[in-house]
């Protein structure tokens, strides 16, 4: 536990020692800034709905460009031979890089507090919705860091490691937009594995456990993946 | 201390270790030697539990590998292959994280390490810096300092000296020797004559195989009579010299070198039996108006014997 706790401080540190933090997180404040407020004053509805619409989407491009370094960066150092003969276990390993990264994107969503605060004073403003979108908006972050994690332990390339990173997030996100396509059979299984539409439960501020479980297994899925990577590798 | 027995390491399509046996006591300094590629690396990557053997045990005190594998890697100190770091840390905050890693909680305890450490590794000048502005040796120190972080009672390094001046290579080996007092150590290396300098006992490791292992002294014993003498005379003629020394004993098998100056000649002479010729040299010698310049006994005990089992096979 302590141990998880240690590399998860040291990894977080990381991504505000380097440009790499700077950079995405503006991107990511640009990007959303943009589309959510391009559009508010045209609806003129005092609600984050469209900011939390479009948060899947961007997650699924700028997640994977922050896991990506997590485990391909020390494999090509060489210092991933340091870390594995420290006295650590693997999942001490997955489980603090992966805390690591879901910090930092939850670091991320703390200046778009702003634009509730902002719509407050226009106008009134639910709560309940806010609240849900944040809290959903975590979830689907932790998520996805799960899965970049796992990305990462494939390769010793960054760019492969973000290129299967977004290929995996993204599919997870359009997937209950392809619906259409899928035999009526399976349809109720493969909308339950979109990530979307879970979100979009929590983020109306409908907090059903269902849809909890359904990120916790995503998370656990992805992080014991990496782990059997790591053992494999190794 | 360590008992490691029939050691196997398989990669795709090839055996980079092959049914290794080796035993280390404690407090003694193994040099691991071999040519490139001969599965060094590899053999100490499975003592630290980096790779997992494809068969056979590791020991370590009464531990077993894989599945003590926690409490064997907090006994060991590890130094890896050239040292690999993480370059966007400095050293300071390194060094800490890894004494944090590695279980030294109370911060006092830590900065009296740190102290201890930078002493006796160097490194007082370039804690603030960060790791990638750091030269080769200095990393190496660096790393060498993450070793011994906890004072472990195994240290392990891999080619401690590689890439190093020779002045660096001095200060590694002397700390070396230092530690060497009371922790057993097994060092890789491919300088012969470190290993002759600094270890108790010699491993000679080939295409994955350990093809010698014994104690330094006995190793050099073992190719005694594969010494030499070095002869160089002034004022000779090539053909005259040689004949002449061909005349004192049918053992002998004269060989003209490259002379050491010039207007030298110079000889290496072996003899087929283990007897010393020099006297004898000498007194043929003094016969005739020649200087002797250089009359000297040399064994390359550990170089001959390295070649001979490393050659075999190749």
């Amino acid at each position: 536990m302590k141990q998880i706790k240690i590399i998860a401080i040291k990894e977080f540190k990381d991504y505000f020692i380097s440009p790499i933090a700077y950079i995405v997180i503006s991107l990511f404040l640009i990007v959303t800034g943009w589309f959510f407020f391009s559009t508010f004053f045209i609806f003129g509805r005092a609600d984050l709905r469209d900011f939390f619409s479009l948060l899947p989407i961007t997650f699924s491009f700028i997640i994977p460009a922050i896991t990506m370094r997590l485990f391909s960066e020390e494999k090509n150092v060489g210092s991933y031979e340091t870390l594995l003969t420290m006295p650590v276990s693997f999942t001490d390993i997955a489980l603090g890089k992966f805390l690591a990264a879901t910090m930092f994107t939850a670091s991320m969503l703390i200046p778009t507090i702003s634009y509730p605060v902002f719509i407050a004073f226009i106008g009134e403003i639910d709560p309940g919705p806010v609240i849900g979108g944040y809290l959903g908006a975590v979830f689907l972050a932790a998520a996805y860091c799960s899965i970049g994690l796992f990305a990462s332990s494939l390769t010793r390339n960054q760019i492969v490691a973000f290129i299967i990173g977004c290929a995996l997030c993204f599919t997870l996100t359009i997937l209950d937009k392809l619906l259409f396509f899928m035999p009526a059979k399976i349809i109720s299984v493969i909308e339950y594995i979109g990530a979307t539409s879970h979100f979009t439960n929590i983020s109306k501020g409908i907090i059903d456990s269902r849809d909890i479980l359904y990120f916790v297994s995503v998370i656990f899925v992805f992080i014991f993946s990496t782990y059997i990577v790591m053992h494999e590798k190794n | 201390m360590i008992e490691v027995q029939n050691l196997t390491k398989n990669f795709k399509g090839f055996r980079a270790v092959n049914n290794i046996s080796m035993t280390v006591r404690k407090g003694e300094i193994l040099g691991l030697l071999g040519p490139n590629g001969a599965g060094k690396t590899t053999t100490l990557r499975m003592l630290t539990g980096y790779f997992r053997p494809s068969s056979g045990t590791i020991k370590i005190k009464d531990f077993q590998m894989p599945k003590d594998a926690i409490k064997i890697k907090s006994l060991i100190g590890y130094l890896p292959e050239s040292a690999p770091l993480y370059h966007n840390m400095l050293v300071y905050d390194y060094l800490d994280y890894i004494a944090r890693i590695k279980g030294i909680d109370d911060k006092e305890t830590r900065y009296d390490r740190f102290l201890q450490l930078s002493d006796l590794c160097g490194l007082s000048s370039i804690m603030d810096k960060p790791i990638a502005t750091l030269s080769k040796g200095l990393k190496q120190r660096v790393g060498l300092a993450h070793a011994m972080m906890t004072d472990p009672q195994i240290l392990i390094l891999d080619e401690p000296t590689s890439g190093l001046d020779p002045n660096q290579i001095a200060e590694i080996r002397d700390i070396i020797k230092t530690i060497g007092k009371e922790k057993t150590i097994i060092f890789s290396t491919h300088i012969l004559s470190e290993a002759e300098a600094t270890c108790d006992r010699i491993a000679i490791i080939n295409k994955g195989r350990v093809v010698a292992d014994d104690t330094t002294a006995s190793l050099k014993q073992s190719v005694k009579q594969n010494s030499f003498i070095n002869l160089s005379l002034k004022g000779a003629s090539k053909d005259s010299a040689k004949t002449l020394l061909e005349s004192i004993d049918s053992n002998l098998n004269v060989k003209d070198i490259e002379p050491v100056e010039e207007d030298l000649v110079s000889f290496e002479i072996t003899s087929s039996d283990n007897r010393d010729f020099r006297s004898d040299i000498y007194l043929k010698i003094k016969e005739t108006d020649w200087i002797i310049i250089q009359l000297t006994k040399e064994s390359q005990a550990l170089e001959k014997i390295f070649q001979e089992l490393t050659r075999e096979g190749a």
